[in-house]
């Protein structure tokens, strides 16, 4: 579907590819799907489900929890201590309070990488 | 023997959260069979339909992910020559002990523009289960879980892809089966050192050193049906599937081991020659490419990497 492209603005949200062939809702998939429209009302970050990724990371700000295992390039254990864990790996002990502290910025990410122990993802 | 230097991808270490659920998960479920654990706690595992020593290596770590994948090279002699080749085009290369891991010879390891630690080997021991080979049975010991014959593959998500592409095609004689191109460049390549439509993977992301998925091979379609039944009736965390990728046109799923790295199993793909030319996606059918029945991309795609 190669030829001419035509800018597609979703006003308040970003920009989408669109082609002449193409409905203009198939450009907007596409282009939520490479996360080019924000503030939508998509569902919850949802990634692996069991403490790895860190995309589904909440800030518990009431409430008692248990937790399994989580990966520390998301959460540290000092963290985890303040109430920043992954939804995924709590569970709840009471009624619980907590906000998205969704990790959208990549280059944070990499930032607290780099901070942790080098030798734990470093092999040998 | 048509097949010279780096033959197939041989191992992977992948770091978990708890030793004890990941090995119930890849083998129970998944369906490969426990060789040995190190003295330092590693887990070695292994397909019955696989030869060599073990193809998966779990580490105990604080972070989920990927330590290192490991490609098989024809001939000892091959290793010295691609150390020269690593070296030469710039690259730091270390040498890992015979018997750093059980039943597996000298390795040769470096680290890639992408971040990930690329390792080479020449030796491995047979182990058991192993396909028998004299008026050779179907099996020896029936499949269970999932029936992976074996770790197929991996895709890796790092900077710099176009560095990594020139670098397995140069200096390690991969082929790119197929590429995805974006108008800001390169986005994803699918490289073979065989036939088989590509035993390593890459998606151009800014963290360094990201697992995306590990991969193993099923029989079939119906054995792609079989393992979601078990997703589900074992409450695994499932990302997508079954499906079917337009590239390399596996039939799929992916889902996550207990500590959310993201596994896939497969049936199917095309046959790669060398002298087939690279076959490309654009930004307009990216999503067929990806996943051919939804025709687009899950959130998940491109985000979720341990
Ligand atoms: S969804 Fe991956 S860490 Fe919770
Ligand atoms: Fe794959």
């Amino acid at each position: 579907m190669a030829g001419e492209k035509f800018t597609i603005t979703l006003e308040g949200h970003g920009l989408a590819s669109g082609f002449p062939h193409e409905r203009v809702l198939v450009a907007l998939e596409r282009a939520q799907g490479f996360g080019q429209l924000k503030d939508l009302p998509l569902k919850l970050p949802v990634g692996c489900r069991r403490g790895g990724c860190g995309v589904c990371r909440v800030r518990v700000t009431q409430g008692d929890f248990h937790a399994d295992p989580m990966s520390r390039a998301h959460v540290s254990a000092e963290e985890e201590a303040s109430g920043l864990v992954l939804a995924c790996c709590i569970y709840p002990r009471s009624a619980l309070s907590m906000r998205l502290e969704t990790p959208v910025v990549i280059k944070e990410k990499c930032r607290k990488a780099a901070q942790l122990s080098e030798e734990e993802t470093s092999w040998p | 023997m048509a097949m010279t230097g780096v033959l197939r991808p041989g191992f992977i270490q992948v770091r978990v959260l708890d030793m004890p659920a990941a090995v119930e998960h890849y083998t129970r479920r998944v369906g490969l069979h426990q060789v040995t654990e190190g003295a330092d706690g590693r887990v070695y595992l292994k397909s019955a339909e696989e030869f060599d020593h073990h193809s998966i290596i779990l580490r105990r770590a604080e972070q989920a992910g990927v330590d290192f994948i490991a490609f098989k090279v024809a001939a000892d002699s091959d290793l010295d020559s691609f150390e020269k080749r690593v070296k030469d085009y710039g690259y730091a290369v270390d040498h890992v002990a015979a018997g750093e891991q059980p039943g597996v010879g000298r390795r040769i390891g470096f680290t890639i523009a992408s971040g990930h630690r690329i390792e080479l080997f020449a030796q491995a021991e047979l182990s058991d289960p192993k396909p028998p080979i004299h008026n050779p049975d179907i099996w020896n010991l029936e499949p269970h879980g999932m029936a992976a014959r074996r770790f197929d593959h991996a895709l890796f998500y790092g900077p710099e892809i176009e560095k990594v592409l020139d670098f397995f095609t140069t200096v390690l004689d991969f082929k790119c089966a197929e590429r995805v191109d974006m108008p800001d460049g390169l986005l994803a390549i699918w490289l073979t050192a065989g036939m088989k439509a590509h035993d390593i993977a890459f998606v151009k992301h800014p963290e360094p050193g990201k697992l995306h998925h590990l991969s193993f091979d099923l029989e079939n379609w119906q054995a792609v049906g079989h393992a979601a039944d078990i997703i589900t009736r074992y409450d695994i965390s499932i990302d997508i599937g079954p499906t079917r990728h337009g590239i390399t046109r596996g039939q799929t799923i992916y889902f996550f081991d207990p500590s959310g790295n993201r596994n896939e199993v497969f049936a199917g793909g095309y046959t790669y020659y060398p002298d087939l030319p690279t076959r490309t996606w654009d930004e307009t059918q990216i999503g067929k490419g990806i996943f051919y029945y939804e025709r687009q991309l899950n959130p998940a795609f491109l985000s979720v990497v341990t």
